[in-house]
């Protein structure tokens, strides 16, 4: 699929983990899952997150690299590190704000998803959006996931002062351009707390 | 006939179940241990030798997947992304299935029981001669029907049919039954009597066109994760969804109404329903005068069925029933379904019924977007319901005491018609009558019933009672360490077959490989046991393609009529959904289009159902709610997925979910060892607190044996019409406990233990 563009819509997530089965089966890292699912907060809801590389345009990772082993190809897809050159150091652990980068103890390198870049280089999909049960990650051109889906896609994040414009896009209400991600004071009274949504106690009580 | 003296037996008659030797033994020869990567490791990148496109092993849906194979060995998988059905799209059950290919556990001999020392490898003469001479035994003695068959309804159509065939040809008993009696039954019964057909009335298609989506007791992000895809796809254009579900599952938290009813209380929702819909005239009045008879009886009695009154028995609040009445009631378009959470009742059936008259009374029915489904659990809960392996039914779902359908199938079958059976014992009364002493001997294939039936204690103590008991399977389950002689089967991979998915559509499951030295291909050793009891006549078939020809004569005409389908014209279409009742036909995705239902009066019947409680309600000794059900990672009774390490990994172990307000109260906290006890018997697992649960009820997922098995406290309350079990609510207490440490609990988790 020429043009294609991957797509994240944490909404539609069910959890499944068929994204992380999949990732180890590509035949790059056999056996190793390089997508993270989150959960979010088990006793409160059911919510999970899948979490793949964003593939920034400017990627931090490969900025703060000593090495100089993340490379980014000419189609923008930020590749996992490579094996000469990586040192273990963990810089782009520490540094990428989405969290995508591990350190593999096993075999002092950093890995992290490359979107499958063995298989979407020639046109098909990556593993995980390929077997996704529930289109959370989707691979398919702007054109049809601006047809078919009521949320925006949207590629820009602001971390603090930071803007941070990525490959990947994440599905957002319309109203959203870009996703806003700040540090939040919690005041932890309960009494600022709003009702909790998934509580099924609080549903009966209505 | 000689009569075959009993073999030293010295056992025979020992009160408890009686084991070869002590289960952690069993484990150490038998496994479950954990598959990781393919045999000889990953494969290297090189271009497979073969791609094989076939389907999921697993559950109702039959996924579409391509089998890679290297060196006659599947090592790995690529998405399907042509087949319609589900475009590629796996879960981690469907990606992780080959790795019980070329697995440590596989059974490469048959086994005969040794006392004391657990099983030995025997050869295949001997093993099948001593399991000849047992059923003759045991036949001569006791009488035809005290040597009984339990299958499954994971097995391709062709092997349903076949061992069907098997058990009133063959072994001439009455008495055969599968575990779709613990799946499908209260469905398809429900269905039967409304519609006169037993299918899912629409392809998967029509969900996606609904404006709204009712959707009970289904599990869909865990049970059936590609049914999502349809249900967000309607939500994208709009489409409203209603979850009915004692537990907020994945698929609750994008509905537009969610609904925790209490379990059992399913009917207050569906009468109460109704019952605004027909004040505010939100029926289609003409659609049931034309197409359907009974609605007067049934307007006369949810008249008392007011939302209060409704609210009570559903242990929900008024607002939210009158809220489902207005999403679901002046819509264009809807889409009903359910799963096992309303059918796992004694009312299993008027669940599903007073679920489907919400549908019928609206008229939405049969056309574009308007639908109804059941959502099939097993890999063929369809098909494996069709083919005559049920206890009161012959092939193409006809009656056995029907005497046309006998006559038909007699001829068929090259039989006298009187030769045939009548009708056997279901699943538990098998059960029980085997722990009664009636039933003597017993052939099983496709089935773990002491991991999957009601009050496993019980289950256990019956397998005990048989004199004889010969198990055909891939891995040595919890119910096969009971056998006396185990027969190595084939994976659904190792032989090719039909089965007919979730939407009534028949697709083809290819050979991937061969079964592995010392294993043979399921319907080769039925065919051998026939052969060897005289029948072989009755039993010369050159291959499943062989079986499924015969399988369409045999159910042409009938209600679900294969007679169009070939397995050519499978692939060329990918899949024919029935009744196809000729060559040239194209099949039919849409049941029930232009209100023409399966009755013979050609509509539909309307049927008045009222509440009741269930077999045993919560009180002051086991003041809670159980409810049972599935997890993602892990299929029925695990033989298969606690194999697979990277399912363990996701899903280890059971746990029992638990509401905060009710864990404080117990003084348990997450993590903890927790007891749940009910007046049968017991697990301990480790709670899960969650707000996503009722707080009258816990849950426990039944994936695993021994002490960790959920349907040890499970009740043998049947549905007085489909005899299904009461796996969705019995009475239990929960307490807080220390780490066990016993035998059991030592052992892994995939094995029963707990860590």
């Amino acid at each position: 699929m020429t043009n294609a563009d991957f797509f994240i819509d944490y909404s539609r997530c069910i959890g499944c983990q068929a994204c992380v089965q999949a990732c180890s089966e590509c035949d790059t890292h056999r056996g190793v899952s390089m997508i993270h699912l989150e959960t979010i907060e088990r006793r409160d809801s059911v919510q999970t997150a899948p979490q793949v590389c964003m593939h920034c345009e400017d990627p931090i990772c490969a900025r703060v690299c000593p090495a100089d082993a993340i490379k980014k190809t000419p189609d923008g897809v930020v590749q996992s590190s490579l094996k000469p050159r990586c040192i273990g150091c963990s810089n782009c652990v520490m540094a990428c704000p989405f969290g995508v980068p591990k350190y593999q103890v096993a075999i002092d390198q950093m890995m992290k998803c490359d979107m499958c870049y063995d298989r979407s280089s020639v046109g098909k999909m990556p593993m995980c959006a390929a077997v996704c049960p529930s289109g959370a990650l989707t691979y398919t051109t702007l054109r049809n996931i601006q047809q078919t889906r009521p949320g925006v896609p949207v590629n820009e994040w602001q971390f603090g002062k930071e803007i941070v414009r990525t490959k990947v896009y994440v599905m957002v209400p319309p109203e959203i351009s870009r996703v806003e991600v700040g540090l939040v004071q919690i005041t932890t009274t309960a009494a600022s707390l709003p009702d909790d949504p998934y509580d099924v106690a609080l549903m009966l009580e209505s | 006939m000689e009569v075959i003296p009993n073999q030293e037996r010295k056992y025979l008659g020992a009160p408890m179940a009686k084991l070869s030797t002590d289960i952690p033994e069993l484990v150490e020869a038998f496994g479950p241990t954990l598959g990781r990567i393919p045999a000889g490791g990953w494969p290297d990148t090189r271009e497979d030798d073969k791609l094989v496109k076939t389907h999921c092993c697993f559950c109702g849906q039959q996924c579409g997947i391509q089998l890679r194979v290297q060196d006659n060995k599947i090592v790995g998988f690529e998405p399907w992304e042509d087949f319609p059905f589900n475009r590629g799209k796996l879960c981690p059950k469907g990606i992780k299935r080959y790795m019980q290919d070329e697995h440590p556990d596989r059974l490469k001999s048959p086994l005969q029981r040794v006392e004391g020392k657990g099983f030995a490898p025997i050869g295949w003469d001997a093993a099948l001669d001593r399991v000849v001479s047992e059923i003759q035994r045991i036949q001569e003695k006791y009488g035809k029907d005290s040597f009984a068959v339990l299958t499954g309804a994971s097995l391709t159509n062709e092997k349903a049919y076949l061992i069907g065939k098997f058990a009133r040809v063959a072994l001439q008993t009455a008495n055969i039954d599968y575990n779709g009696r613990l799946c499908m039954v209260s469905a398809g019964t429900a269905s039967k009597k409304v519609f006169g057909i037993d299918r899912s009335a629409n392809s998967w298609n029509d969900i996606v066109d609904a404006d709204v989506i009712l959707a009970a007791g289904t599990n869909i992000a865990e049970c059936s994760p590609i049914t999502t895809d349809y249900v967000w796809r309607a939500k994208d254009r709009g489409a409203k969804l209603i979850v009915i579900d004692p537990r907020l599952t994945p698929i609750a938290r994008n509905a537009d109404l969610y609904i925790p009813v209490r379990s059992g209380g399913d009917i207050g929702i569906f009468n109460g329903m109704l019952h605004v819909m027909i004040k505010r005239g939100w029926i289609d009045r003409e659609y049931i005068a034309e197409h359907t008879v009974g609605f007067e009886e049934v307007e006369r009695t949810v008249e008392k069925y007011t939302p209060e009154y409704a609210s009570k028995i559903a242990g929900v609040p008024a607002a939210m029933i009158i809220k489902a009445a207005e999403l679901f009631g002046p819509a264009k378009t809807s889409f009903v379904m359910h799963a096992r959470g309303i059918e796992h009742h004694s009312k299993g059936v008027d669940n599903c019924i007073a679920m489907i008259t919400l549908a019928l009374a609206t008229g939405r029915l049969g056309r574009k977007g308007c639908g109804y489904a059941m959502i099939t659990g097993q890999g063929n809960g369809q098909g494996a319901r069709e083919q005559g392996q049920k206890c009161d039914q012959l092939p193409g779902m006809r009656g056995i005491e029907d005497p046309e359908a006998r006559k038909y199938i007699a001829d068929i079958w090259g039989v006298p018609e009187e030769s045939i059976p009548g009708k056997g014992l279901s699943a538990i009364p098998l059960m029980e009558a085997i722990h009664a002493g009636k039933i003597k001997g017993l052939i099983s294939i496709c089935f773990n019933p002491v991991v999957s039936l009601p009050d496993a204690n019980f289950t256990r103590e019956a397998l005990g009672k048989l004199e004889f008991y010969t198990n055909i399977d891939f891995f040595l389950s919890e119910t096969a360490q009971h056998a006396d002689i185990v027969l190595a089967g084939s994976l659904m991979e190792e032989d090719e077959g039909t089965t007919t998915n979730v939407e009534g559509r028949v697709i083809h499951h290819r050979k991937v490989v061969a079964p592995p030295n010392g294993a043979r291909e399921d319907w080769k050793i039925l065919c051998e046991i026939a052969n060897r009891l005289g029948k072989g006549d009755k039993f010369n078939y050159s291959g499943p393609h062989e079986i499924f020809d015969e399988l369409r004569v045999a159910s042409k005409g009938s209600v679900s009529d294969y007679y169009g389908i070939t397995w050519e014209k499978i692939d060329e279409n990918n899949g024919i959904f029935w009744p196809c009742p000729s060559l040239d036909h194209p099949g039919t995705p849409r049941l029930y289009e232009g209100g023409k239902f399966g009755h013979p009066d050609g509509k539909a019947h309307f049927i008045p159902v009222e509440w009741r409680p269930s077999k045993e309600m919560p009180d002051e000794d086991y003041p809670i709610i159980l409810t049972t059900g599935r997890v993602v990672a892990h299929f029925l009774s695990g033989t298969q997925t606690r194999r697979i390490g990277a399912l363990i990994d996701q899903i280890p172990q059971p746990f029992c979910e638990i509401h905060p307000n009710l864990a404080v109260k117990l003084g348990i906290a997450d993590g903890d060892y927790v007891k749940v006890e009910s007046r049968r018997g017991k697990v301990v697992v480790h709670a899960k607190v969650v707000k996503t649960i009722r707080p009258d009820t816990v849950f426990v997922p039944y994936h695993w044996p021994h002490d960790r098995s959920a349907n040890n406290m499970t009740i043998r309350g049947l549905d007085p019409l489909s005899e299904i079990p009461e796996y969705k609510i019995c009475a239990v207490r929960v307490s807080k406990t220390e780490q066990p440490i016993d035998a059991i609990a030592k052992l892994e988790v995939q094995a029963g233990g707990i860590r």
